[in-house]
């Protein structure tokens, strides 16, 4: 019986011929990754377990990335990004990419794949649930809790259930107005949150395959929203191209066979998909913009590994170039070389970190900034009531800051749109 | 771990609490192995739940009274995909911490439902059928694993539960440590 590329990868990664879904097996480690939120638990817990001098399975193949709590006073999270130093120091690890050199990255899923570490046919382990970003380049990624990656530090391996795969395809050609981030949020508007909760989310079809590997990353990064395992898509030359660019370190390709069992296959015309913003408290609160528009905002957000990419930016300066903001409005860019894109991609003759700033935006340094609310003094946090609307990937109660707080989720164009009226507005109105 | 019954209070909640309703990403950064500090997280435990959703079907109920690092209840009552959000392992952590041993859902999301049984930190139970609307928090409640039976003291009522399956073994071990040492040979 035929396999998906899920399957394959996994199959491959336990040393057998096939498996199947809901078999229970013990697959080995290509990538371990974590930050500074999970990092140094799972490193009490590896040392709790395999001994105070206990070395790690690979040095090499363990990546640190601080990103969440980065630039914020709060001590105990200063404590956390020490704790990663002593980790790297005493295991002598080759991928460390510390706070304050020239190293330091910002949010881990985009400097992963910046650096070459996402590639087909891999499986990769990440302390944080959008670690399933990495799908985008045809390898199996998920993410774990601290125990788990505290074994895989030690042993390499890791049991996984092999989940069932669901497709979702995009036929026809896709609107300009239509960003991947809409895509999406019809999906989970759809299936709900927990709606592919432990399946395999894979994203087909001519429409995605048409997309650039950010606006792929941006589909697998929230399969998470939808309870998935993991998010894929087949590697084709866009992804060759960007991670031969990056990595000498080979890889796998890996595609579905030609009978692969699919549980459900789901199809949208992308042509005829309108901009959504999901409303509070819920990722699949989703409502065509035009059915949102006119709700009164008092913040707007630009940033995350779900909207905080290079192609993020000049999405929302293509539409920031026509005004000045209305609210206050946040712009953080996920890594330092996303920052340094702003400055050097040129729009008629201006940069984009021009654009942004001369719209009236406040630009911070990279990092996770408010995506996940953080301590009080988080740039761009959400400290009271705010109604705020964002580009990146959660809005349960609290996410961005305060429980009072109140998020909507939507495109780059969307967020551009609405920051430039104060409400929510449908960017189209802005696009010829 | 599984073989005796679990009795206690019960809290209840309603669908989609996710990682930062059970602790708020501002409270990420106490140092988890440290006895001290740890009990901030029992304190801090679900005091991201929107208060009229805090101990259901009233609300307004703090799970963890104010200058308290503990709760007086040992069971959570919950609906569908208890524990969506974060991979943090801080969440089943803190419910361990706070003092619950158990939670009966009607589903979890995947991460939070591995890391509790993964690290051994509290028990998910399935249940057959919706009861958050009608249990309500401070009732007593008696799971017996053996039978996958939950009985509501206060109301007599009885529920099935899910048996847990593969997770079993893991949490009978004691977490994944414990499992992999006693059925693999690369611990
Ligand atoms: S940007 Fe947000 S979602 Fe992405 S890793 Fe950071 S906190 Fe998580």
């Amino acid at each position: 019986m035929g396999m998906t590329i899920t399957e394959k990868i996994l199959a491959k990664h336990a040393d057998r011929d096939s498996v199947k879904p809901g078999d229970h097996i013990w697959i080995d480690a290509d990538i371990l990754m974590t930050h500074d939120v999970c990092g140094p638990a799972t490193y009490a817990i590896f040392k709790r377990e395999f001994g105070a001098d206990a070395k790690i399975w690979n040095r090499e193949k363990v990546v640190v990335i601080p990103d969440h709590y980065i630039f914020t006073k709060d001590l105990h999270a200063g404590r956390q990004i020490e704790q990663l130093r002593v980790f790297a120091k005493e295991q002598n690890l080759v991928h460390f990419y510390d706070v304050g050199t020239p190293r330091y990255k910002g949010v881990c899923h985009v400097a992963m794949a910046e650096e070459g570490f996402d590639r087909p046919g891999q499986v990769l382990f990440g302390t944080d649930s959008h670690t399933c970003t990495a799908g985008a380049f045809g390898c199996f990624a998920t993410g774990i809790g601290n125990s788990d990656a505290a074994f895989v530090l030690g042993t390499g391996k890791l049991w996984v259930k092999v989940p069932h795969t669901c497709r979702f395809e995009f036929f026809g050609k896709k609107p300009p107005y239509i960003t991947a981030k809409d895509m999406i949020l019809t999906i989970i508007n759809e299936i709900g949150i927990d709606g592919a909760t432990y399946k395999a989310m894979e994203f087909a079809g001519e429409a995605v395959h048409d997309l650039g590997i950010e606006a792929r990353m941006t589909l697998c990064n929230m399969a998470v929203e939808a309870g998935a395992k993991n998010g894929i898509i087949e590697p084709d030359e866009t992804v060759f191209e960007f991670v031969n660019q990056r990595s000498r370190a080979g890889y796998d390709v890996v595609t579905n066979d030609p009978d692969a069992r699919f549980e459900k296959v789901f199809r949208y015309d992308v042509s005829k998909l309108i901009p959504l913003v999901a409303g509070p408290h819920s990722p699949q609160n989703g409502a065509p913009v035009t059915e949102a528009e006119g709700t009164r905002l008092d913040q707007a957000y630009i940033g995350s590994c779900t909207g905080g990419k290079l192609s993020d930016f000049i999405a929302a300066a293509a539409i920031l170039k026509s005004g000045e903001v209305k609210i206050p409005t946040y712009a953080v860019p996920a890594t330092v070389s996303v920052e340094q894109g702003l400055k050097e991609t040129l729009m008629d003759g201006m940069s984009v970190l021009e654009i942004l700033e001369f719209a009236g935006v406040n630009v911070g340094p990279p990092s996770c900034a408010a995506c996940l609310g953080g301590p009080p003094d988080t740039f761009g946090r959400l400290n009271h009531s705010e109604v705020c609307i964002s580009t990146t990937n959660r809005n349960f109660p609290g996410r961005m800051g305060s429980k009072e707080s109140r998020v909507y989720l939507a495109s780059p164009y969307t967020v551009a749109a609405s920051a430039l009226t104060g409400k929510i507005t449908d960017p189209r109105r802005f696009m010829n | 771990m599984l073989a005796g019954k679990i009795i206690g209070k019960i809290y209840v909640l309603g669908d989609n609490i996710d990682t930062d309703q059970i602790i708020p990403a501002r409270h990420l950064v106490y140092d988890l192995e440290d006895p001290e500090k740890q009990k901030m997280y029992g304190k801090y435990c679900l005091s991201g739940v929107l208060d009229d959703q805090a101990g259901l079907p009233d609300g307004r109920i703090p799970f963890v009274l104010p200058g308290k690092t503990t709760s007086e209840f040992q069971i959570i009552v919950a609906g569908k995909n208890f524990g969506c959000g974060s991979s943090r392992e801080h969440a089943p952590a803190s419910l361990k911490i706070a003092g619950v041993q158990a939670i009966a859902a009607e589903s979890y999301a995947r991460i939070f439902y591995r890391n509790a049984i993964d690290g051994g930190f509290v028990i998910p139970f399935e249940v057959a059928k919706s009861i958050y609307r009608t249990f309500k928090t401070g009732e007593t409640v008696e799971i017996d694993p053996q039978s996958n039976l939950l009985r509501n003291v206060s109301t007599g009522m009885t529920v099935s539960l899910l048996p847990l399956g593969d997770a079993a073994a893991i949490l009978n071990a004691g977490g994944i440590f414990n499992y992999a040492r006693t059925s693999h040979e690369f611990l």
